[in-house]
């Protein structure tokens, strides 16, 4: 009666000692999704600029391109896009590349339609002026966009970037469908081996709410520094 | 997965029966239609969740004037004022105001902060750990559709915090002098928000609500997680039978844009519709 009760005890109370423990485990977890996060900020946001440009330029069908592109991948659930190139990417490519690189491109090819839309509204924000005296230096379309557009549309856009970049962030939990071990799912691996699923997702939570609202804060502290200048 | 040649099938997206002679292990139709069925109940029911709440707890995120109620019966013998609480010759008053628009901050704050499939399984694994023996009990046993419901409150719950910002967005991109006018002709703070600032601010916020339940159409396939058959787990579940996911996940992606587009023309007639003489649409999708 004793032990069960004591058992029953444990069984309920919150065990510290588990998080305690499974800290290298999950650090590894994390350095998998951040490196997942920054990898695809990076080249989410080089093909989204790219996709801008694309659907900004006075060609017709480039533009359509871009256009149709973006809306194919906003009207996909991330998770069906993570499946599709699971299964397509070694299948395109002949051989295995392992399940990170599926799900990288994946993470960018899907990104890069939200982070084009942010950059066209960037792009748009500059005053034609600025266009037109550029043109008038003597610029030509390359030049105008890489030294007088861009970097001001970089610029105006980096709060919205940053709140785009919490928001994969938070995605990146999606992995967990195709068992790739990020944070959740060293942490999922734990929690059903110790059978301590609450002390282990609410770590999570409690982790990604950290984070997360520390990233929303610097954000908004950019917002106001931005909104005074 | 190491095949280079891949024997596209269409034919296996119309198995109704289980044939093998024709390759049907399972009725594929039947799946896909039977999780995009799925899918629009967790999607229309977390919706109506998300859209309740969620302009609930906007509207209380724009309040700032304070709202103050005198504790009845209750003297303090010292004078104190903070933004909460004040005292005035002993009597306390309280603003409620501020504790509404605290807690919707910190409601939105939680629930946009930690990501969506953590919240579905802090629902699903945690939550009926947590709240009594019966209750915990009562959602284990006596739920009908435990995945399912579940699924449905945790995205709209998650989805309501993303529709209380729109709301507050809305409420607040309309001119104080709105506010002031409608207080000016008597109205009670409640019939300032439902005659004069919610109607306007609703139509404002079409656009980014409609993207906001496109969200939550496409969130739900996040439920497949916790055993949820809906479309996007109907499709690998055919390519686990069948070796044919290109096909399915096809159907899938199909079926999807074909939603988005459908949706996204109904409410751009909805939002023209509505639209108010001399106004231009200040949302933005």
């Amino acid at each position: 009666m004793a032990v069960e009760a004591a058992t029953a005890v444990t069984e309920t109370g919150f065990d510290y000692h588990i998080v305690f423990h499974s800290i290298p485990f999950l650090a590894k977890g994390m350095g998998l999704t951040l490196i997942l996060t920054v990898a695809a900020i990076t080249g989410g946001l080089l093909l989204g600029t790219l996709l801008a440009l694309a659907r900004l330029a006075p060609i017709r069908w480039l533009a359509f391109t871009a256009g149709t592109y973006v809306n194919f991948f906003r009207s996909m659930p991330l998770i069906l896009v993570i499946f599709w190139f699971y299964f397509l990417v070694p299948f395109i490519l002949g051989f295995p590349v392992g399940d990170f690189y599926s799900v990288l491109v994946a993470f960018i090819m899907f990104e890069a339609a939200y982070y084009c839309e942010i950059m066209r509204a960037g792009i748009q924000s500059i005053k034609v002026g600025q266009v037109h005296a550029g043109e008038a230096l003597g610029l030509t379309y390359r030049q105008n966009m890489r030294f007088v557009v861009l970097p001001q549309a970089f610029r105006n856009m980096i709060p919205i970037l940053l709140s785009q970049a919490i928001v994969l962030f938070q995605d990146t939990a999606l992995v967990y469908v195709v068992g790739l071990r990020d944070f959740l799912y060293s942490a999922e691996i734990i929690a059903n081996r110790e059978n301590r699923l609450m002390e282990m997702f609410i770590t999570v939570a409690v982790v990604y709410f950290a984070m997360c609202l520390w990233g929303t804060l610097q954000v908004r502290k950019l917002e106001k520094k931005f909104a005074h200048e | 997965m190491a095949a280079f040649e891949y024997n596209w099938d269409w034919g296996i997206l119309l198995c109704t029966v289980e044939d093998s002679d024709t390759g049907c292990i399972g009725p594929y139709f039947h799946w896909i239609v039977e999780g995009f069925g799925w899918t629009v109940a967790v999607a229309s029911a977390a919706w109506v969740i998300a859209f309740s709440l969620g302009s609930v707890i906007g509207v209380l995120r724009t309040l700032d004037k304070p709202i103050l109620w005198v504790i009845p019966f209750l003297r303090s013998p010292i004078y104190f004022q903070t933004r909460a609480i004040a005292t005035s010759k002993g009597v306390v008053t309280i603003d409620i105001g501020w504790f509404l628009h605290g807690i919707s901050t910190v409601y939105v704050t939680i629930f946009r902060n930690v990501p969506l499939l953590v919240q579905l399984f802090l629902w699903y694994f945690v939550f009926p750990e947590v709240v009594s023996e019966e209750w915990g009990k009562w959602i284990k046993r006596d739920l009908p559709l435990p995945e399912f419901w579940t699924s449905v409150f945790a995205m709209g719950l998650y989805t309501a915090a993303r529709v209380a910002e729109q709301v507050r967005a809305g409420v607040n991109s309309i001119t104080q002098g709105q506010h002031y006018a409608a207080m000016a002709i008597g109205l009670s703070p409640v019939q300032v928000y439902r005659y004069v600032l919610l109607p306007v601010a609703y139509r404002i916020i079409i656009p980014p609500l409609t993207s906001d339940f496109l969200g939550v159409f496409k969130n739900s396939s996040l439920a497949l997680t916790i055993g949820v058959l809906e479309l996007t787990a109907m499709t690998r579940q055919i390519e686990e039978y069948s070796y044919q996911g290109f096909e399915a996940f096809t159907a899938a992606t199909v079926l999807y844009i074909v939603v988005t587009a459908i949706v996204m023309a109904a409410m751009r007639v909805v939002e023209r519709r509505f639209a108010m003489p001399g106004m231009i649409s200040l949302g933005a999708t």
